[in-house]
């Protein structure tokens, strides 16, 4: 379990807090919190866009 | 993880998601236009503005936007007057036959020049109001939000079964796996994966908002039940208000007790919001979280005087800041955008989660040794 666990949950865990800085950060402030919202949510969304729509290569 | 704790989870995760799945797809679908309603309105030209003028033109006094307003409507009184942070040239204005009225009328003043501006839509028009009752109560009230409540919960189990199997099932792929070469129920389960785990802190976020949103007229409830009536017991038994102050006075009391707070909606008496013997104008403060807290202040109606500025109870506190986090609509154009990309992103986990679910015979026949091996694996 414990072997298997970092490079299973790695990736999850990070989106994750990405997400809750990105949720976080825009109710305290304006400006440069809206910025880091905007940045730390929009890494996890593109990383969802890659993954889900990135097609195989023609080989 | 045993193979029989999977097949513990797998049912969970199942049936949690069957019960809800068409009730979320709708919700997602009409929660898309529901971020964008203000662009909506104004593209449907159902948008009033103030005219413009330059920025240093004096504001005027409330009393006459308030008495612009009920002379609109002469025998009708005033339930609501409220004002956005992001449009501070105009007030807004509910006003009723009686301070409950459910055929309430909306109504906009120019706030320098009190002149009464065309008269908006009931909730924006007929398409955001449709979209609007299908997202919130589908046009059966509280038990119509209490049940979407209720399909949000099981969600809230949908994700959190899904996260538990999410190791069984992604164990042997490096993160972000799409297996394109094999057949579709392969890539749609790996895409399932993939969006179901981009997008888990997101949804089980905006799904938990949501389900307390349902619960909004009750915790509103609750709140007057108890704290307000406390705080107003010495006014039961007292004949109800007839005769009105004056509106500038009252919000010159309200903002003396909530310093550097602005008025953001003043109940008046005898409205759900307020009490029979009270105004209460709700504060907000000017960040985007502090302006949805809504500081309460307790005006008595007869002589204008403050009578408390209570701090909202813990659950009030969680309602108004559910709000935002739900809606999305705290961080700008960009935080909007991030907001639809993840409904649409969500869209495809149900839609996807659906087809396996739809599919799931063929696959079984189709490779037990590959689930059998997959299972005893772990």
């Amino acid at each position: 379990m414990t072997r298997i666990f970092g490079p299973i949950w790695t990736a999850p865990i990070v989106l994750g807090v990405l997400t809750v800085i990105g949720l976080v950060s825009a109710l305290l402030g304006d400006g440069v919190w809206d910025a880091v919202s905007a940045v730390s949510l929009g890494v996890v969304v593109a990383v969802g866009g890659w993954y889900g729509l990135r097609r195989p290569k023609a080989r | 993880m045993t193979p029989k704790n999977v097949r513990r989870w797998s049912w969970i995760h199942k049936w949690s998601s069957l019960v809800c799945t068409v009730f979320m797809l709708l919700l997602c679908i009409t929660g898309l236009p529901l971020i964008y309603h203000h662009e909506i309105i104004h593209a449907l030209g159902n948008e009033v503005e103030a005219p413009e003028m330059p920025a240093d033109t004096p504001r005027a006094n409330i009393d006459r936007v308030v008495a612009a307003g009920m002379a609109a409507y002469p025998g009708k009184v005033m339930m609501y007057l409220s004002q956005d942070r992001e449009e501070p040239d105009m007030w807004a204005m509910t006003l009723g036959d009686t301070p409950r009225d459910k055929n309430y009328k909306p109504l906009l003043v120019d706030a320098r020049t009190a002149q009464l501006l065309p008269e908006p839509p009931v909730e924006g028009g007929p398409f955001m109001s449709l979209m609007f009752h299908l997202h919130v109560d589908l046009y059966a009230g509280l038990w119509g939000k209490l049940f979407l409540g209720f399909m949000g919960m099981l969600l809230i189990v949908a994700v959190v079964s899904g996260v538990v199997l999410y190791a069984p099932f992604t164990r042997k792929l490096a993160f972000g796996t799409v297996r394109h070469e094999r057949s579709r129920r392969v890539r749609w389960l790996d895409l399932h994966n993939v969006l179901g785990i981009v997008t888990m802190v997101w949804l089980l976020v905006v799904g938990t908002t949501g389900v307390i949103n349902t619960w909004a007229d009750l915790l509103l409830k609750a709140w007057q039940k108890t704290e307000l009536a406390e705080i107003t017991a010495p006014y039961a038994g007292l004949p109800p208000v007839t005769k009105l102050g004056s509106m500038s006075q009252m919000i010159a009391a309200a903002e003396s007790a909530a310093p550097g707070m602005q008025v953001k909606y003043v109940a008046f008496p005898g409205t759900k919001f307020a009490t029979p013997h009270h105004y209460i104008a709700f504060m907000q403060g000017t960040t985007p979280l502090t302006s949805r807290l809504q500081k309460p202040v307790l005006i008595d109606a007869q002589t204008g005087a403050v009578t408390a500025s209570p701090d909202l109870p813990w659950y009030m506190v969680a309602l108004r800041v559910s709000q935002p986090l739900h809606f999305g609509d705290y961080g700008g154009q960009a935080l909007k955008l991030l907001w639809a990309l993840l409904d649409i992103a969500t869209i495809v986990v149900l839609i996807t989660g659906l087809y396996l679910w739809l599919k799931r015979g063929k696959a079984a026949a189709a490779k037990p040794a590959e689930v059998r091996a997959e299972e005893a694996a772990v």
